[in-house]
């Protein structure tokens, strides 16, 4: 006999508005599992679990938790419950103490006031549990985010957790981060906690899960032990395609067949901004993707906003098109050609309240609108246009972005550059958070628009992205270019080596 | 069986529409309502001298609203709009007054409300200089003005009531076109115009972007500084403009109660009128009905002898189910 499961859920319906996002959704946890939980963008990973923690209601099915029939009113209740959540961006209080921060909610008390004394005691046995010494008593924000992630796993299983929910956990951590983290849930699986591992990173499951369930269209598709599957069988899965055809098409939706041509459209020399970028130099010739790569915190983001004109730099050049580009606002770069697709949608790219209308043709206004009146029927041709171009899926495009799925946000992005005819275009993480599918589909689309003549520099931490896509990859430490990998030698072992590489460096 | 299920299924379906109905249009169903009640519950209500006491009252709310669901959809607030008022609507009066102007009766009129509607620009330029430059908090950055441009407008008058008669600057407040209030009128069409400007100009386009998420509009080539700066000046010249038709219904410019509470009738008009304090919508229409529910229900306290004091926390009550909707409507 089984076990009695930590966590059941039974025939769960949940619908929007008319439209089912989750149809006779099952899902069985064992008691101290790791268990996967993956699926594209709408597939329903997300309200599943916002039904399981309380923050949506289910329309039918139930829940039990070890034997018992629940139904949690909030987070907050399910938290007390024995499930915890920790959400994709770290919702603790930035500016309050790291013991504030995990013993919010469940003070000491004394006499009706908060015992600090016994507070920060509880805070620092909590910590210790995952290996961490730290001060308790600074701030939650002098210390990085891979630490911040660390307490609010530490937060959410002092709350005698039965069932913790990670969703998308690793997204702002570095590979070394990740190692950490990964220890930490084997040793909650070794204390009986179970785990629910939301990701879009398939290596990480096979890293750390032991078993996993797919998700397809608000159906459950598949749960299998982890030892029996292959990652491309879980792929064709998610998608619902044959996994032959897949293994045939590449990891990615890049081909390996493109060119660049003479002209250098950008050229960078000892770009520094005084800080985190140091001595940054790269080109990039017409028609062809450079990646750019490094460690979190190698000034990735931080060098190609100095292209862009949203910050200025301290030293070095900056030439677009032979002709020195210090642009002082990211309206001027525009003008001149770049476009930049943020890495953070929703804090940097999208207006969540806009329409998918209004948000594709938001840079391209200036030259769209005559004496500043938007010419309707040419908006809507245009944004018609694109929609069908990339295939972006939605109701209309008079349909709020922020109901888009991330995937469909993104095409929704890049169309708003495309929209302006750039030059250059700067991706920042252009599939970070994407599911499968549309992932694909916007690697297939970046190729084409360089094959057509358009630059990319595209920053991506996916190794596979950089080395199927990528002409050439100029890779950073600590703001400073330290090589560049022509298509010919770039491997996966040649591009850890040098993103990695610091070490052994400074070493030799 | 089956059958059962249908029936649940559209009585379900049939609840959520009047639910949808109720949200989306909830503004203008309260406007109805308080119509209906007090056609049953206060005398005289429907005669015309009510309806024209009435829509002379709200032009002024509904006027500074105007620009005040501008503001708030730039994701800001301005607390300086009745002070502006007084200051507009006492140096409107000192420029006709002044010896030119006696001299020289229509440029002085002329002069008098262009003057009068450039102190509220330059108010609301500087409300949004403070706020670009210093990058100081709106609620803060306005809260100089609410205090100094008052203060002016003290000086200005001497603190006293400055009594006038000039019935070609008093048709601000008590000229009829079509038998209807021009300030009325006045308002409606300034309302069609921003609203236009809202739906359909690149600028209000950039507004609600601003208000939406001012690093995303950045980063798509908007000038963040340059649309807040034009905003909080459009929500300047209204609040001007609102202040010299007050003193045109007086007679008379008293710096000390014109605009007073202004702030928070116009807040609350766009509140009601669904803007929501995050930025980002700009319902210019709605404020428009959120002023006649303000104004309304003022006029169903008074009219009913409910005490002054009373009317404040009826307004308070109103201000929340606003809120409660919006919360709702979040969802």
């Amino acid at each position: 006999m089984e076990a009695t499961p930590v966590l059941r859920m039974t025939s769960i319906d949940k619908s929007f508005g008319g439209i089912p996002a989750l149809s006779n959704a099952s899902l069985t946890i064992r008691p101290g599992e790791v268990h996967a939980l993956i699926g594209q963008n709408g597939a329903g990973k997300s309200t599943m679990i916002k039904i399981l923690n309380g923050a949506y209601k289910k329309d039918a099915g139930d829940i039990e938790l070890d034997g018992n029939p629940v139904q949690f009113g909030s987070p907050h209740e399910a938290q007390l419950g024995g499930v915890s959540t920790i959400f994709q961006e770290v919702n603790l209080v930035h500016y309050r103490s790291v013991t504030e921060n995990i013993v919010l909610g469940q003070e000491p008390k004394k006499f009706g006031l908060i015992d600090w004394p016994a507070a920060h005691r509880r805070a620092q046995e909590v910590l210790m549990r995952f290996g961490l010494d730290i001060d308790v008593h600074k701030p939650l924000h002098s210390y990085n985010i891979a630490i911040q992630q660390l307490i609010a796993i530490a937060r959410a299983v002092s709350f005698d957790a039965r069932l913790v929910i990670m969703d998308e956990p690793t997204s702002s951590l570095d590979e070394q981060e990740k190692q950490v983290l990964f220890k930490v849930i084997r040793d909650l699986s070794a204390e009986n906690v179970a785990v629910l591992y939301v990701s879009h990173h398939l290596d990480e499951l096979f890293a750390v899960c032991d078993r996993v369930t797919v998700m397809r269209n608000g159906q459950m598709i598949a749960t299998h032990d982890i030892a029996d599957v292959s990652k491309i069988g879980l792929v064709s899965e998610m998608i619902g395609r044959d996994a032959n055809q897949i293994a045939k098409a590449g990891a990615t939706g890049f081909g390996h067949n493109h060119a660049g041509g003479d002209k250098v459209v950008l050229e960078l020399q000892s770009l520094s901004n005084g800080t985190s970028v140091q001595d940054a130099s790269l080109i990039v010739h017409q028609g062809e993707i450079v990646g750019l790569a490094g460690l979190l915190g190698s000034g990735r983001t931080e060098t190609v906003s100095m292209i862009f004109g949203a910050d200025q730099p301290a030293g070095g050049t900056i030439r677009f098109k032979g002709k020195p580009g210090a642009f002082r606002q990211p309206a001027q770069a525009i003008n001149a050609g770049i476009g930049y697709c943020t890495e953070d949608r929703k804090a940097e790219g999208i207006i969540p309240g806009l329409s998918i209308r209004e948000n594709l043709t938001l840079a391209l206004l200036p030259r769209l609108a005559s004496r500043g009146i938007i010419p309707r029927a040419t908006e809507r041709e245009l944004v018609d246009d694109f929609i069908a171009k990339l295939g972006i899926k939605t109701a209309g495009m008079e349909q709020p972005i922020r109901e888009l799925s991330g995937g469909n946000q993104q095409k929704v992005l890049l169309a708003r550059w495309l929209a302006t005819e750039p030059e250059l275009l700067i991706l920042d993480e252009p599939t970070r958070g994407i599911d499968v599918g549309a992932k694909r589909e916007i690697q297939a689309l970046i190729e084409g628009l360089s094959q057509s003549g358009l630059s990319v520099l595209m920053i991506s931490s996916e190794f596979e992205e950089l080395i199927e896509g990528a002409n050439r990859v100029v890779v950073l430490q600590e703001g400073k270019t330290v090589t560049t990998l022509e298509k010919d030698n770039l491997t996966e072992d040649s591009l850890l080596a040098a993103v990695a590489g610091h070490v052994d460096v400074a070493a030799e | 069986m089956s059958e059962s299920i249908n029936t649940t299924t559209t009585a379900k379906e049939s609840g959520k529409s009047l639910q949808d109905l109720i949200r989306s249009n909830g503004t203008f169903l309260a406007l109805i309502a308080l119509i209906v009640i007090n056609m049953l519950i206060t005398p005289n209500f429907l005669q015309l001298q009510t309806l024209y006491v009435n829509l002379t009252q709200v032009a002024t709310i509904a006027i500074v609203a105007l620009g005040m669901t501008m503001v708030i959809a730039s994701g800001g607030i301005d607390l300086s709009v009745g002070a502006v008022m007084a200051l507009s609507g006492a140096l409107a009066p000192y420029i006709f007054l002044s010896d030119f102007g006696v001299a020289n009766p229509t440029m002085g009129l002329v002069l008098a409300i262009l003057i009068g509607l450039l102190a509220g620009l330059v108010c609301g330029m500087f409300n949004g200089f403070l706020i670009n430059q210093f990058a100081i908090q709106p609620i803060v950055a306005t809260l100089v003005l609410f205090i100094a441009a008052r203060g002016l407008a003290q000086v200005l008058t001497n603190g006293n009531l400055q009594v006038f008669d000039n019935p070609a600057f008093e048709f601000l407040g008590t000229g009829r076109i079509l038998g209807l209030p021009f300030q009325a009128l006045a308002a409606v069409v300034l309302a069609l115009a921003l609203s236009w400007v809202v739906r359909r100009t690149s600028y209000g386009r950039y507004l609600l972007a601003v208000g939406g998420n001012p690093k995303a509009a950045n980063l798509s080539g908007i000038s963040v500084n340059r649309v807040r700066l034009l905003t909080y000046a459009i929500c300047g010249v209204l609040a001007g403009f609102a202040g010299m038709v007050v003193s045109a219904i007086n007679s008379a410019s008293d710096a000390n109660q014109t605009g007073q509470l202004m702030e928070l009738d116009a807040i609350a008009a766009a509140v009601v009128g669904g803007a929501s304090l995050m930025g980002g919508k700009a319902p210019i229409i709605g404020a428009l009905i959120g002023a006649c529910i303000i104004q309304l229900v003022k006029y169903t306290l008074l009219a009913n002898g409910v005490h002054d004091a009373v009317a404040l926390i009826a307004k308070a009550v109103i201000i929340i189910l606003a809120v409660y909707v919006q919360l709702n409507r979040a969802e």
